[in-house]
């Protein structure tokens, strides 16, 4: 019901531009520390695991095309929309929750405001459009961290790295990850929104709520991740 | 007690004369929570420009009927009629309208904590989107005047002491100018001297501006004071009214026992009231 008044809410004045610009700041810009941190060493980490296999089998410069694929379809958009859901659902759910149990939301209705419109959609749609770009800015730190340890630690060319990178990516690949940050920016919200604004019983009952909030969404996450990752392979077939 | 400011009001309410039912009527409403029953089967009405304070002891359902005057919540069984509208099985869209005629103060003053003073008075207007920025100014003004808060605009709620930031409800609550106010223990937890400075201000609002109004308390002594004082424009102070005055005094009381109504009538029937209950409550 929440999920879909937040979407219905869109094509329904008043639009509050300004509120989704505020949570457009807040989610992404705010996120983007820890996202930028966590793709880079991301893309370290899976260049430096996968070395020490791929040089067993004399294919150390399959690495780029290894990093690419993986960061692009899976860990970008997966390890972005966790780092956020950790961030940001639990803060929707803790904000909103405590307007509820101290009767904001209430007063918000009694002044005339629907608190839908005003508070869940514009955390909505700006958690939606800022992972997109938070997940695309995630893949290519993971991309580069990858360089680094490829050019720095393994001595491969950096121009063969970055060109292996981009060419092994296909349609699909690139249709795969960013249709999922898409859908997990939608999950994070509506849990995190859903969470706060069933907040009952005091300050015990938003830490509650902040709890909830977080493990549903990651495990939202990881779930929607598997039947998208199985859909999109029915659809487009096997590497 | 505090000094009250310039009148703001004198021009509050323009439809009261021109509507002359009343401002809320509930017909045999019913809720319950979980099993336990809030309100049982009760029916009583609100006439224009008249204030009636709803007492209890806690959990009686006073802060219910509020609620489901307002449309915040949906009885279980009854009407409810509001401005003359059944908004019994009104949607939260089409409630939006009539919430925008009342103005309602919390128990907790539920000020948005993210929002200076300025903003939350002005949040109504705001949102209405039909006011010019310079007329919302004007009219933040105009309210934190009334309320003495003129100083206090750029401050956040949590720099504000209790009595504050119930002013400042005040204020948001009257600032378009209702028809019909909602007060929630507005008095609850302050002291003797701010309870006053808000029972004034109450008064003042009945006196100068006619609004209709209910008032839920579980102070007796502060209903009792607005069914005797009058607000005395000459020295912008409440002051006693002589006892043949009092009978003038729109105000009446009604009594919430079990989520029934025991009393309803005004503070001379409560006064003269056999009931034992009633009279070991208000004794």
């Amino acid at each position: 019901m929440l999920a879909a008044r937040s979407i219905a809410n869109l094509f329904r004045p008043p639009v509050y531009s300004a509120d989704i610009m505020q949570q457009a700041d807040l989610i992404g810009v705010g996120s983007l520390p820890i996202v930028a941190l966590s793709g880079l060493f991301t893309g370290v980490v899976l260049a430096l695991n996968s070395a020490n296999t791929l040089q067993r089998f004399g294919s150390l410069s399959l690495i780029a095309q290894l990093v690419s694929v993986g960061m692009v379809t899976e860990l970008g958009p997966v390890l972005t929309g966790l780092m956020v859901a950790g961030r940001n659902a639990s803060g929707m759910a803790s904000e909103l929750g405590s307007m509820v149990v101290t009767e904001q939301i209430d007063a918000m209705r009694a002044l005339g405001t629907d608190p839908l419109k005003k508070l869940v959609t514009p955390r909505v749609v700006s958690t939606v459009f800022m992972l997109f770009f938070l997940t695309i800015i995630s893949d290519l730190l993971g991309l580069f961290g990858g360089s680094i340890v490829s050019t720095l630690m393994l001595g491969l060319d950096a121009h063969q790295y970055w060109s292996s990178a981009w060419q092994i990516l296909a349609f699909r690949d690139v249709f795969t990850g960013l249709i999922k940050p898409l859908l997990f920016g939608f999950i994070i919200a509506t849990v995190g929104c859903y969470y706060g604004m069933s907040a009952r019983g005091g300050t015990q009952g938003v830490g509650r709520a902040t709890t909830q909030a977080v493990v549903a969404a990651s495990v939202s996450i990881v779930m929607v991740d598997a039947f998208v990752t199985k859909l999109l392979m029915a659809i487009f077939g096997n590497r | 007690m505090m000094g009250a400011p310039p009148l703001i009001a004198e021009k509050t309410a323009p439809t009261m004369q021109e509507n002359a039912g009343p401002v809320i009527v509930f017909e045999h409403v019913s809720l319950a929570f979980d099993q336990k029953i809030a309100l049982d089967n009760i029916s009583f009405q609100l006439d224009r420009g008249e204030t009636k304070a709803i007492f209890g002891v806690a959990g009686s359902g006073k802060s219910t009927i509020l609620k489901l005057s307002m449309g915040l919540l949906k009885p279980d069984g009854g009407r409810v009629h509001v401005l003359g509208t059944d908004i019994t099985d009104m949607s939260e869209e089409d409630l939006f309208a009539i919430r925008r005629k009342i103005g309602m103060v919390f128990q907790e003053s539920a000020l948005f904590d993210s929002l200076t003073v300025r903003e939350n008075v002005a949040f109504r207007l705001l949102e209405e989107g039909d006011v010019s920025r310079a007329d919302i100014e004007k009219r933040v003004h105009e309210v934190l005047s009334f309320v003495e808060l003129e100083k206090t605009v750029d401050l956040f709620p949590s720099e504000l002491s209790g009595g504050m930031r119930r002013r400042v409800a005040i204020a948001r609550a009257i600032v378009n100018k209702p028809e019909l106010l909602l007060y929630d223990s507005p008095t609850g937890g302050l002291d003797p001297v701010t309870s006053n400075t808000i029972i004034e201000l109450i008064v003042k609002q009945r006196d100068v501006s006619k609004t209709s109004a209910l008032f839920v308390t579980h102070r007796l002594q502060d209903a009792f004071t607005m069914a005797t004082y009058g607000f005395d424009k000459k020295t912008n102070h409440m002051q006693p009214l002589p006892p043949e005055a009092r009978a003038n005094v729109p105000m009446c009381f009604l009594l919430l026992r079990d989520g029934k109504i025991i009393f309803n009538g005004d503070a001379h029937e409560l006064a003269q009231s056999k009931d034992e209950y009633i009279r070991e409550y208000i004794s």
